[in-house]
């Protein structure tokens, strides 16, 4: 059951990925962007991090991809027009990228060879409880430090949004 | 009859994947909207990581940095997109090529 769940969610994560890059329109990329991060969280919760697929889905799958399809909306953001002007991407991507996911198979294949299979339910510490306490005793002073961003960025986001800068 | 479990490495690659893709994008795409989706894919795969490393090491601490990547990604949603509606405002264009004022 966990190799079927996982390899349909893989599937979907993949195709979406693709449809991310290879549609024109941004609209079309926004809610592939979705399929990927819903197919995400399943794979999170088969790895055991149940709070973090819920947290996947609501603030992934919710919040940002909302703003993102609104935004969208927005600005009518139509197809983009292909212009070849970045001659650097456009000759040494496609190798460099083919490159890395070669070499991230074979050190995954090679330096790691005894990991163990993934099975369902044998890792339980993703839970709630279990991250609250580690938050909020061990990474309390990275917790302060993230609200504090966030704060920042909310402050950041208005006065952007707010005013004409020349 | 019982199918062998999932092998840890297949989460790994599908994390590598996942951010060659968001990179393929980043570099390809001339949309500013979308090379950003491409920068939160990339963001999604390495999550995918640390959660697969932290079912193997056993430990929640990777839970703990992903949250942390998921709350830097949503303020980064927030002000990347409040700069992408500033730019639209001024310029009244989404590609990436026609915004090159800081080019040498």
């Amino acid at each position: 059951m966990d190799t079927i769940l996982f390899i349909i969610f893989a599937i979907v994560s993949l195709i979406c990925g693709f449809n991310v890059v290879l549609q024109k329109h941004p609209i079309s990329s926004a809610l592939s962007l979705v399929g990927v991060m819903g197919s995400l969280a399943v794979l999170y919760l088969l790895l055991g991090a149940e709070f973090l697929a819920m947290t996947q889905v609501i603030v992934y799958g919710g919040a940002v991809m909302v703003l993102f399809v609104f935004t969208i909306m927005l600005l009518n953001a139509g197809a983009e027009k292909s212009s070849t002007k970045s001659w650097f991407a456009q000759i040494a991507g496609l190798p460099l990228l083919l490159a890395f996911i070669v070499l991230m198979g074979f050190l995954i294949k090679g330096v790691m060879p005894a990991l163990p299979g993934v099975r369902f339910g044998s890792f339980v510490g993703g839970t709630a409880h279990e991250i609250g306490r580690l938050l909020f005793t061990e990474y309390l002073l990275p917790f302060e430090v993230i609200s504090i961003l966030i704060l920042i960025a909310i402050l950041g986001a208005v006065v952007l949004a707010r005013k004409e800068i020349d | 009859m019982s199918i062998d479990p999932v092998p840890l490495s297949w989460y790994l690659l599908l994390s590598a994947l996942l951010f060659a893709l968001g990179v393929a994008g980043f570099l390809y795409r001339k949309s500013i909207i979308t090379v950003f989706m491409s920068i939160e894919l990339m963001l999604n795969a390495v999550n995918l990581s640390f959660i697969a490393f932290s079912y193997k090491l056993r430990q929640i601490d990777g839970h703990i940095y992903a949250f942390f990547v998921m709350v830097v990604a949503a303020a980064e949603a927030a002000v990347g997109l409040a700069i992408i509606l500033t730019i639209f405002k001024n310029r009244g264009t989404l590609q990436i090529d026609d915004v090159d004022s800081m080019k040498l």
